[in-house]
């Protein structure tokens, strides 16, 4: 009975593996169908004696288990949009300018799931059950503003109508629960916020391990630097003629570099000189750095002074003058640094590097000092916030007591104003960081990504094009000629891009159906400019082994982005008049009161003492220990893993010059052999004594010769005891 | 699920999904491009298992291997006969091992079998030098071929028989970053 049981299980697990064995198709098809053949027979027959209907059962959702995931499967594949679109980019172009296009397509479908987090479980109980437009404070327009606020350059900027709009922080009510559901609005605005950060993360770190694993052994960049030219230098999805004899050309040139490295000898290189201007390129550098980091903070500080002086008398430079000064660092800085990096002198690949840290550093630093600087402007806010809110209680007690003491009653009905003229606390969520990062979004983006391609590219083909007719060079082979698409650009562009909306997520839920659909406009865009008016690498230098380089970036920024907000839910108190969390003192309270008032009580008691500290601190030791001895672990590994490297290294080595005839290349093999006695020095021979020679110089040696004995006999053999070694360490 | 297609059973759908990396709808597709290949002689029913074969000639001009140096080497490693004769079993194997799911080591015996000019389970010199002329369109002198060549053997052999077995192959090409990304196919 086992037997069979144990046929049954090798039979199913053939036919789960059929598709990865080098069959031919045919052959495939006939053992699937004896393999379905036995397992359906004596599946039946197992089921025999007890619990004979629970194994029936068993079996029956097993296969309606494995139906169903085929037909999710059908379906999710089914759904994929633009699988024409990058193919024709792939034919086109190769598979590198794909990978931007295929990245473009998976944040779409991370934005998608986002959205629908923050739409279904936030705004729309809020439009649905939450009290309507107009009805209390926060959600109208005040009168001073309500004149000029169906302007369009007002709407442009999201102020007027769009700011007092389900799209912002302060549209939210801070009722507890809302609606016949009971619904709590603020809790859940607070787990959604954090939430989108967790899906986020768990994405991104689940893509991460399934590149890990495609990544491939780390081999030596210059193992097989000729083999892997030979064998993976075609790309295969390459369908289009033009770039077929772009890339043989490529492939040609590389090939012929190659030759000539491997003719050259190492030229007398001056290392000093080297080094020395290494030196002056970092230093130019960071000087740069710095100089755009303060140039930022000096611009977000005069907006301030303009925003506090009248608004009807600045000009649009000057309005915009923040958005304007870190597009135009972003445009000028990257080229600026390929020239410095000239004076380094680096292979491509190791510059290309250089200079994607130095772009990431670039962003960063101008992202953080942007951050700081709006943090000043928010604690002023929170400072005028007080003083708004004494007067309004003031003003609020005075009505109390006038009321009770001219009607003589202690009843007093709350004040009659209409909700359009009350007094409004300054509301620093959605105004400045709100506001700052839609505006700042919308504006970077469309100056830097559209105008930038429609400029850049599109022009300068058309120009190309048809000045070409009447110019004295070639235009197309010579200056201008067309562009290349530029893919790390790209590629940091969206990552950042997407940073962004992380950080402004919590405070304006309008921000992620707007990235929703400036990522489907880009698509189509970019795959239009990149069709018309680029033309396909001519060196193609991939910046990284795999795609986990770019995921890397995006884990970080990640990191970064959720630190700006967790810090404002932590410690900066919400606005007392605007947003779901308004009356709390901090934001997390809503989580705490939910604990106390629904949850039955053992509940609050096991959350008070996971809290404690005498609880934490040993738990956060015990992670720094167990992070220790994994790492401790992974090294033991790699160094067994060196050890067999060179092991293998040691026979090939061996193997090739017995065949070639040579003599040994390896030294300890010579040192051995050196050491081998000579016989002619010897005294003549007495019988029972062996030769003292071998003893006295050779005891240190001995263990390594057996060692290495072991291991000349044959290639084959050494394999299996280096496999055997490998499974013992699995 | 809408089966209203009449081109193969649902069991043969439903083997072809557990023999191949293709879901239900891509087989379909597979089919469409296969008939139209030669729409005269490819049957629209398969359900009797017809046996239809295209020849190399009409398979080669597809829009996808048309600009592929080794594409009559990529058809004949599939065809039964070594001609490249393919029936719509050996096309979908074709694709599905070209396909962007198969694992490392389907595509790493196939990719041996296709550089393989001489079909004698070795890659020896003359099979190196043939891949390079394809590769460069004969650009490269005959002294650099030589070389090239003659280093492609040295990095990869390790056994020491001046011709690359599948052992040396596999060895040489798993490690390799940009294989899995180059030796693929969108159908």
């Amino acid at each position: 009975m086992e037997a069979l049981k144990e046929q049954v299980e090798e039979k199913k697990k053939v036919i789960a593996t059929l598709r990865n064995q080098p069959w031919r198709m045919k052959r495939r098809l006939v053992v699937l169908k004896e393999a379905q053949e036995f397992v359906e027979r004596f599946e039946g027959a197992l089921g025999k004696g007890r619990g004979r209907k629970l194994y029936a059962f068993k079996v029956m959702m097993a296969k309606k288990l494995i139906k169903f995931k085929r037909d999710f499967e059908n379906f999710k594949t089914a759904c994929i949009p633009w699988e024409r679109k990058i193919k024709d980019v792939e034919s086109h172009f190769g598979s590198s300018v794909a990978s931007y296009f295929i990245f473009l397509r998976w944040m779409y479908g991370l934005n998608l799931v986002l959205f629908g987090l923050m739409f279904g479980l936030v705004m729309l109980p809020e439009i649905l059950m939450g009290l309507p437009y107009g009805s209390i404070p926060r959600k109208t327009v005040p009168r001073e503003e309500q004149p000029t606020a169906m302007d369009y350059s007002v709407l442009f900027e999201f102020g007027g109508y769009c700011k007092y709009s389900f799209l912002f922080y302060g549209y939210y009510d801070h009722e507890r629960t809302i609606g016949l559901l009971q619904f709590r609005l603020p809790l859940s605005y607070l787990l959604v916020g954090v939430g989108i950060f967790g899906y986020s993360l768990m994405v991104v770190i689940r893509t991460m391990a399934r590149n890990a694993n495609e990544g491939g052994d780390g081999a030596e960049e210059g193992d097989f630097t000729f083999s892997w030219k030979m064998f993976t230098s075609w790309d295969y999805l390459i369908g289009n003629p033009e770039t077929a004899d772009n890339k043989y050309a490529s492939i040609t040139t590389s090939f012929k570099e190659s030759i000539v490295d491997e003719q050259e000898n190492q030229k007398d290189e001056n290392i000093h000189l080297r080094r020395f201007l290494r030196v002056l390129a970092n230093f130019m550098i960071i000087s740069c750095l710095g100089g755009s980091g303060y140039l930022i903070y000096f611009v977000v500080k005069r907006s301030q002074e303009f925003a506090k002086s009248e608004n009807a008398n600045l000009s649009w430079f000057e309005k915009n003058e923040v958005e304007f000064v870190m597009s135009l660092l972003g445009l000028v800085c990257p080229p600026l640094f390929e020239t410095i990096a000239e004076l380094e002198d680096y292979h491509p690949r190791i510059a290309l590097k250089w200079q994607l840290g130095r772009i990431f550093a670039l962003f960063l630093g101008n992202l953080y000092t942007f951050l700081f600087a709006l943090f000043d402007e928010v604690n002023a806010k929170l400072e005028s916030e007080k003083s708004i809110k004494n007067s309004t209680e003031w003003i609020y007690n005075q009505y109390h007591a006038n009321y009770s003491s001219f009607f003589n009653t202690t009843d007093v009905p709350p004040p009659a104003v209409h909700p359009a003229d009350v007094i409004r606390g300054p509301c620093w969520e959605t105004n400045i960081i709100g506001l700052f990062e839609f505006v700042k979004l919308i504006v970077s983006d469309i100056q830097v990504t559209y105008l930038t391609i429609l400029i850049g590219d599109f022009v300068r083909a058309v120009t190309v094009r048809f000045l070409n007719y009447c110019w004295c060079w070639d235009l197309e082979a010579g200056f201008p000629s067309y562009g290349e698409f530029d893919i790390s650009g790209n590629v940091l562009g969206l990552i950042f891009n997407q940073g962004m909306i992380w950080m402004g997520a919590f405070y304006a839920p309008g921000l992620v159906g707007l990235n929703v659909l400036r990522l489907l406009t880009s698509m189509y865009y970019q795959c239009w400019a990149v069709m018309c008016c680029n033309v396909p690498h001519e060196r193609v230098f991939k910046a990284s082994r795999s795609n986990n380089f770019y995921m890397g970036l995006l884990l970080l920024v990640l990191f970064l982005s959720l630190l700006p907000v967790v810090y404002t839910i932590m410690t900066l108190s919400p606005s007392f008049d605007c947003g779901p969390f308004s009356g709390q003192e901090k934001m997390y309270d809503v989580v705490m009161e939910t604990i106390e008032q629904d949850l039955p009580a053992f509940i609050g008691n096991i959350f008070t003492y996971a809290t404690n500290p005498g609880l934490i601190m040993p738990a956060v030791l015990l992670m720094v220990l167990a992070l220790y001895y994994l790492n401790a672990l992974s090294k033991g590994y790699q160094q067994a893993n060196l050890d067999l490297k060179r092991k293998m290294q040691m026979a090939r080595d061996e193997e090739k010059n017995r065949r070639n005839n040579k003599d040994s290349t390896n030294q300890v093999m010579k040192d051995l052999e050196d050491l081998l006695p000579n016989k002619s020095l010897a005294p003549p021979p007495i019988e029972e004594e062996p030769p003292p020679g071998t003893h006295t110089h050779t005891p240190a040696y001995s263990s390594t010769a057996h060692a290495i004995s072991q291991f000349t006999p044959d290639y084959p053999q050494c394999l299996l005891f280096a496999l055997h070694l490998s499974f013992q360490m699995l | 699920m809408g089966n209203k297609q009449t081109i193969f059973t649902d069991e043969q759908l439903d083997a072809y999904q557990d023999c191949t990396f293709f879901t239900r709808k891509e087989i379909l597709r597979l089919h469409g491009r296969y008939h139209e290949l030669a729409p005269h002689l490819v049957p629209m029913d398969y359900t009797k298992d017809p046996d239809c074969k295209l020849p190399l000639a009409l398979i080669v001009n597809m829009p996808e291997l048309k600009e592929n140096p080794f594409r009559n080497r990529i058809v004949e490693s599939f065809s039964e006969d070594g001609m490249g004769n393919l029936s719509f079993n050996e096309f979908v194997d074709m694709f599905s091992v070209l396909s962007e799911m198969a694992p490392r080591e389907l595509k790493a015996i196939y990719a041996f079998k296709i550089y393989d000019f001489n079909v004698d389970n070795y890659l020896c010199k003359e099979d190196l030098e043939k891949t390079l002329n394809k590769l460069t369109k004969e650009e490269l002198t005959p002294e650099e071929v030589e070389l090239v060549c003659q280093k492609a053997i040295e990095e990869a052999d390790l056994d020491g028989d001046n011709k690359l077995s599948f052992a040396d192959f596999e060895n040489m090409i798993t490690r390799a970053p940009d294989f899995l990304s180059t030796f693929h196919i969108r159908i």
